[in-house]
């Protein structure tokens, strides 16, 4: 059962799969228990004409056990995943690291907000599907959505957040490994969902700077220029973007094109960072 | 007595004859005409259903290579492939796993009127298997069939008390039926939304690509939720109003009070869903905004509407499945059910607490984490009358003289399904272990075992009444070899897609291999489908059974399984009218192996000596 769950590489995800385990032992015992006995039964009670079934009505005491002993169990595991719960959901770290990820069919429209850490800025950049986020660092994540509900599902993080159009949901994660992951929708969003994801790049601090100062160089960061230049549609131009017809292809390729396929978009310079 | 009552059975026969072949088999208004109209839908509407899962589990076992004998359904669902082309699809799955499993099979059977399955119509396919099988076989069979053929004779009534409303039921569920077939054949293809519709891809037509074909859900649905809600109000008032003498509320049997809560239940939640499926189709096809942002709606409030109708739906679907295994484990089992009052309450305390628990399949719907708490408390708590029914089902085993046969064996094999399905439930009720888990296999291992586990009710309640409803009885070696082949088929199918689950493989994709972190996975798809074959392939054995026995089985006597309650002591099949004389109860239906008498079995409605009454209750 242990390495069935996909590794986990974040700051939360040891105390889920710990509950995940818990659950696991105490269902395996309630299913050992009960099919213990009912094997048992059905061996010793099978039918013989030479006696007769205990009549009997019931046992108060029993019913109070078998009342009482689940509902306790139940208390305790809700207790417990309560507490989890909480650490996940409601204590957001502070953090400086922001992004914004928008689920459109069949892409997640990543927002970077650039040096100013405003969104909707002139220093902006907009990528399909390549989130780079630093090792170790909590990240904030403000999730939307162009036209149905999505779910950002990123397995290795334990992370799974709905995107619902019309809102924008704050939510944050943490990858403690380096490495790419990757980050599929859950939920059915039409007649692309299979195959709709996205990758997660999550990239040690040197090469998280190196992809940063590629995209934002620090001498020009102040300037108008700069930014300028990293306007949505340069981009796009650049092919950055890809869009729905070419992504089939490009998801059918082993990990190795992947990186290739980054790299020579996207960061030149860079490819001994994976 | 038993002359008169031979003469007036023989002339409610003949008065049976007398209304024609239209009024005794199409337009009946006997209870037992209609029961077997449902039951007879369902049973083809399974066959539908099934033959959907079987192309489904193609799809993820062999992804995008020829599913077999499906080349004459037209494009743009299926695109024609030919043998060379067959061949290069299996071997380009080679790609990804090598050796891949069961490509040899692939290849030869995707040969045999292969074609290609386009990926929009995979999820007309799964979101119809689902809807099909919720609510055009599960429900009109156990609700529909078995609550109408079952409620008036257990109580002892000669009908249900509206006759004219439950033939409009059957006539009104007939067109909703029709409808969500015919949805097929419409341009564009059936609804591809899912089973649970989530707007806003449900609510406008340009996003899911479906337009008329889900209009036709909708509406199917909606007529749907008309005939169901005359059954609810007809179960309702025959049980109220209709018991025999002597037929207290707590001496019927268990199988009448879980059609009468879930009556209960879908007359308070029908209304809601008929209120959401009527907002959906305004933003479909007038343009309102109940659930799209743009015109100020809120898609949440259809997951709120769908799953406060939902989670209830859920239990009017098991409800009766529980009933029915009740009744035939204290029969087969020759002992009273233990803990009847436990087994009452419990099922009274699981249709209160379903109105309370709709959030869990919301916790990472976006809705707010804090309400996550509170619904995961409720549905921790919900767990604990299902532990209550498990517990006495085990206490009525232990100490009994058990009879193994083929009903027995279902009612067995939906228990120890309910188990498992119980317990996987456990995981997603966690809120934090469902951030993982919800929306993967684990979800749908989770519902399977629960709602696909309801067939095993389903085949117990038709084997233990076929003699009841048919007059013959069926055979009981092939019911046998039938549940064996079910029994392991079903676990070897869903049992692995927990596992699938735990590896993170999404619910609703159609190809798993445009993940790589599935791969691995890959070969228990597989090995799933060749179960799922296997398990459909079982169920021919189940239709011969039921067909040669139909025309050809043994006659049943009244009571071939010596059992308690009032329908076995009616004829088999039972005429016009049920009873030949309305019958006095006098006990509860499960006193078996009572020390008053010398059989094992003591009728609900046989008087005995006044000291013997008594002392029994």
């Amino acid at each position: 059962m242990m390495q069935w769950l996909p590794e986990d590489v974040s700051p939360y995800g040891g105390s889920i799969d710990a509950l995940f385990y818990f659950i696991y032992y105490i269902t395996a015992a309630a299913f050992i228990l009960v099919t213990a006995l009912m094997i048992i039964f059905l061996y010793q009670y099978r039918r013989d004409d030479s006696r007769r079934a205990v009549y009997t009505h019931g046992n108060t005491g029993l019913e109070l056990v078998w009342t009482i002993v689940p509902a306790l169990v139940f208390i305790g595991l809700g207790l417990a995943s309560k507490s989890i719960w909480e650490e996940v959901k409601l204590n957001v770290p502070e953090t400086d690291v922001e992004i914004r990820v928008t689920g459109k069919q069949f892409n997640w429209e990543v927002l970077y907000p650039g040096p100013d850490g405003e969104f909707e800025t002139a220093d902006d950049y907009q990528v399909d599907n390549d989130m780079h986020v630093p090792v170790g660092k909590p990240v904030r994540v403000f999730l939307g959505s162009k036209d149905v509900i999505h779910s950002l599902f990123m397995p290795n993080l334990r992370f799974k957040q709905d995107m619902l159009p019309g809102r924008l949901i704050e939510a944050w994660f943490q990858a403690n490994k380096a490495g790419i992951y990757e980050a599929p929708c859950a939920e059915l969003c039409g007649f692309g969902h299979s195959g709709m994801k996205g990758t997660l790049y999550v990239d040690t601090p040197e090469d998280y700077a190196a992809w940063y100062d590629k995209r934002w160089p620090p001498a020009e960061t102040n300037g108008s220029d700069a930014s300028a230049a990293e306007t949505t549609e340069e981009v796009l131009a650049s092919g950055a973007v890809m869009d729905a017809e070419t992504m089939p292809d490009a998801e059918a390729e082993p990990a190795a094109t992947e990186e290739e396929a980054v790299s020579a978009e996207d960061v030149p310079a860079d490819s001994a960072a994976q | 007595m038993s002359e008169a009552g031979a003469t007036a059975a023989h002339d409610a026969h003949a008065e049976h004859h007398e209304l024609g072949f239209i009024r005794t088999y199409i337009f009946s208004t006997d209870h037992k005409m209609i029961g077997r109209q449902f039951i007879f839908a369902s049973i083809l509407m399974l066959i539908v259903g099934g033959l959907l899962a079987m192309m489904m589990r193609w799809e993820l076992a062999w992804p995008e290579t020829p599913v077999p004998f499906t080349s004459w359904i037209s494009e743009p669902f299926m695109y024609p492939a030919d043998e060379d082309s067959t061949v290069g699809a299996v071997e380009g799955l080679s790609e990804y796993v090598d050796p891949y499993p069961g490509a040899n099979f692939a290849k030869s059977l995707g040969s045999v009127g292969g074609a290609h399955m386009d990926p929009a119509f995979y999820n007309s396919v799964f979101t119809m298997h689902a809807t099909i099988m919720i609510f055009f076989v599960v429900m009109p069979f156990m609700v529909g069939g078995f609550g109408n053929y079952l409620i008036p004779l257990m109580i002892g009534a000669g009908d249900m008390a509206f006759p004219v409303l439950n033939m409009l039921s059957f006539w009104t569920a007939v067109p909703a039926t029709i409808m969500i077939v015919y949805s097929f054949f419409v341009e564009g293809g059936a609804a591809a939304g899912g089973w649970t519709m989530y707007a806003t891809l449900s609510a406008d037509p340009t996003l899911s690509g479906v337009d008329t074909g889900a209009d036709l859900w909708v509406i199917s649905l909606l007529i749907l939720g008309v005939s169901s809600l005359m059954g609810a109000i007809n179960y309702i008032t025959t049980v109220v109003n209709m018991r025999a003498p002597g037929m207290t509320w707590f001496r019927m049997p268990l199988v009448i009070w879980s059609l009468f809560v879930t009556a209960i239940l879908l007359l308070l939640a029908l209304p809601v869903l008929t209120a959401a499926l009527g907002m959906l189709l305004f933003d479909r096809t007038m343009g309102t905004s109940f659930f799209m942002p743009g015109g100020g709606g809120e898609p949440i409030l259809w997951q709120h509407l769908f799953w406060f109708f939902g989670h209830p739906e859920v239990y009017i679907l098991v409800l009766p499945a529980m009933g029915v295994t009740s009744d035939i484990l204290s029969t087969f089992s020759r002992k009273p059910i233990f803990g009847y009052k436990a087994m009452a309450f419990s099922m009274i305390a699981l249709a209160f607490l379903s109105w309370i628990v709709w959030g869990h399949h919301m916790f990472v719907s976006g809705m707010n984490p804090v309400l996550g708490t509170a619904f995961m408390l409720t549905t921790m708590v919900i767990a604990v009358p299902s532990a209550i029914k498990t517990f006495n089902w085990l206490g009525t085993l232990w100490g009994g003289n058990i009879r193994f046969t083929s009903p027995m064996l279902f009612a067995l094999g939906f228990v120890s399904n309910f188990v498992i399905g119980g317990l996987s439930g456990i995981y997603m009720a966690s809120t934090p272990v469902d951030i993982f888990i919800h929306d993967t296999y684990f979800i749908v291992a989770h519902f399977h075992y629960v709602v696909a586990g309801i067939i095993f009710g389903m085949f117990a309640a038709l084997y233990y009444w076929f003699p009841k409803i048919f007059g013959r009885m069926m055979n009981e070696t092939l019911g046998k070899v039938h549940f064996a082949l079910t029994y392991i088929f079903f676990n070897l199918a869903f049992f692995p897609m927990h596992f699938l689950g735990v590896g993170g493989h999404m619910r609703r994709i159609y190809n798993p291999l445009q993940y790589e972190f599935l791969h691995d996975l890959q070969w228990w798809n597989v090995f799933i489908t060749m179960s799922a074959f296997c398990l459909g392939l079982s169920q021919l054995i189940f239709f011969a059974n039921f067909i040669w026995s139909l025309i050809a089985g043994k006659k049943a006597d009244k009571n071939p399984w010596e059992a308690n309650t009032l329908e076995w002591t009616a004829p088999s099949p039972p005429g016009h009218g049920n009873f030949e004389t309305t019958p006095t109860v006098y006990r509860g239906p499960y006193e078996y192996s009572s020390p008053l008498v010398k059989e094992d079995w003591l009728p609900q409605d046989r008087k005995l000596g006044p000291e013997a009454v008594t002392a029994s209750h």
